[in-house]
């Protein structure tokens, strides 16, 4: 099978050293197992992420997205661009949207981009890799490699927001979407019912309103435990940062017990598909996945 | 005597705020106010921001700390019948209320939002140990220390597992041409404030 061909917008945090640089490490070790070629857009930048806009208006923070659009079309003409991260992915999509409609914002752009020394056409078409995986590789093909069934395991599949809403993954229903269930499934383990699915964790607010967010992060935790999840399995960055990080402020100010191991999909393939721990960045939990990296030690 | 109906605000919001030519559609229906997950800690909700909009409310609209509440989860915008762009409207009300300088003094959002604008402006990639050193230490040095101590099991945690390195201090991750991300974005904001009549500061 020859290798399906992308350009790839890994984004800040999955950078080596930052915080979801585990994430990356599975990704590559999925993405090899599924025959897929991530060609990394060179000199990409920051999207401006979720909260770019209060200091960024709209322009500047289109233009963001528009240098790495403009980049990947000279760069690495005729591929589609992949992001993993959803807020990379929801703004990238969202200034081409943008710029379709509005000739004169494509113009203003442009007008930007060329101090850069680029142009967009704004031809590329913008990708979630669970797209990819859903719709390139399917079901069955993602299944193939599996070699060790993650039997007996029970995921709280938590999609969170920005994967979801406003684009989502084409066919899936805002309000519950059935892929990250489908996804845990297919490796061989459980989905649990949760209720929590599509909750807000506070997103960068978990910054400036800590306790608003750690309220969100708490019903999204207590839930999966009262499902008997064993872990939280979740497609997002900062899903994953804000509900595994604060679980050991939100015990300390409310007495909870909270030690819920929150692991990404890709995490849950790797170790499926045989990869061991460190391949499946399972070193970069702060919670441990000790349940994950048991199966990932069996020969 | 009768009020005479102005919408000089209206007018305003349209020309000057991101996806404000929406506002009008509002037909106040509530779905946004109950479908937010910060929403009882709106002042006011996006409906009645819209409502108030209308009514030419400028100052209370533009100095609320409301729109700061929006953590960009997009519930607003799919449930909306209308269909309206609730999240982006909103983003848009606190940049706009942000470079008027009318937005809240010290609204930790707002704050926030700046000090990770120019963090990322800075090298054209997130530096997320000098972005986390700014925003403990927002609110003066000896606060700095207290939320650092505070955060230090966490901070410790992170670097433990490879997901937070010490050596950004010195730099970190960056884009090679940040001087032409620099110029970029310094026209895209020329050529916003001209079109929206702000100065430049």
């Amino acid at each position: 099978m020859s290798k399906k061909q992308y350009a790839f917008y890994p984004g800040c945090s999955s950078q080596k050293g930052a915080s979801a640089s585990n994430f990356l490490t599975s990704i590559g070790v999925m993405c090899e197992k599924l025959d897929i070629q991530l060609n990394e857009i060179p000199d990409w930048n920051c999207c401006g992420a979720s909260i770019g806009y209060g200091e960024g208006g709209e322009l500047p923070r289109l233009v963001l997205s528009a240098r790495n659009l403009a980049l990947a079309e000279r760069e690495l003409p005729g591929q589609e661009m992949v992001s993993v991260c959803p807020a990379c992915w929801l703004s990238s999509r969202e200034t081409v949207d943008r710029l379709h409609e509005s000739e004169s914002l494509l113009a203003e752009t442009n007008e930007a981009l060329k101090e850069a020394g680029l142009t967009l056409k704004n031809e590329v078409k913008q990708r979630h890799m669970v797209e990819v995986l859903i719709e390139d590789i399917g079901w069955e093909g993602m299944k193939k490699p599996v070699v060790k069934p993650l039997e007996g395991l029970k995921f709280a599949g938590y999609v969170g927001c920005q994967t979801n809403r406003p684009f989502g993954i084409a066919g899936e229903s805002f309000e519950n979407p059935q892929y990250l269930d489908k996804m845990v499934e297919m490796v061989g383990a459980e989905p649990v019912k949760y209720d929590q699915k599509v909750t807000c964790c506070g997103g960068a607010l978990a910054f400036s309103e800590p306790d608003k967010s750690q309220a969100q992060i708490r019903q999204i935790v207590e839930s999966a435990y009262d499902h008997g999840a064993d872990m939280i399995v979740t497609p997002c960055q900062l899903c994953q940062a804000n509900v595994e990080i604060y679980q050991s402020e939100i015990n300390k100010k409310k007495g909870t017990k909270f030690n819920m191991p929150v692991v990404y999909y890709s995490q849950l393939m790797t170790v499926a598909y045989g990869g061991d721990a460190k391949q499946a960045g399972l070193d970069g939990q702060l919670i441990r996945a000790e349940q994950l990296e048991k199966i990932a030690s069996k020969k | 005597m009768t009020a005479t109906y102005k919408n000089d605000f209206l007018k305003e919001v349209e020309a000057n705020v991101e996806d404000g030519q929406w506002v009008k559609m509002c037909m106040q229906c509530g779905v946004c106010a109950g479908s937010c997950p910060l929403g009882p800690h709106w002042q006011h909700s996006p409906q009645k921001i819209f409502m108030m909009i209308r009514a030419g409310k400028r100052e209370e609209v533009l100095t609320s700390d409301s729109m700061w509440m929006c953590t960009s989860c997009y519930n607003c915008i799919v449930r909306c019948p209308r269909k309206l762009p609730i999240t982006h409207i909103m983003h848009g009300l606190a940049n706009y209320a942000h470079r008027l300088g009318l937005a809240p003094k010290g609204q930790p959002t707002r704050e926030i939002a700046k000090l990770f604008w120019d963090n990322i402006v800075k090298t054209g990639r997130v530096n997320e140990l000098k972005f986390s050193l700014a925003m403990y230490f927002k609110d003066g040095f000896g606060q700095g220390v207290k939320n650092a101590m505070a955060m230090q099991g966490i901070g410790l945690g992170l670097m433990k597992a490879k997901r937070l390195n010490p050596m950004e201090m010195l730099g970190g991750h960056t884009c090679k041409d940040k001087g032409g991300i620099h110029k970029m974005i310094a026209k895209a904001r020329e050529i916003e404030d001209r079109r929206k009549g702000l100065s430049g500061h």
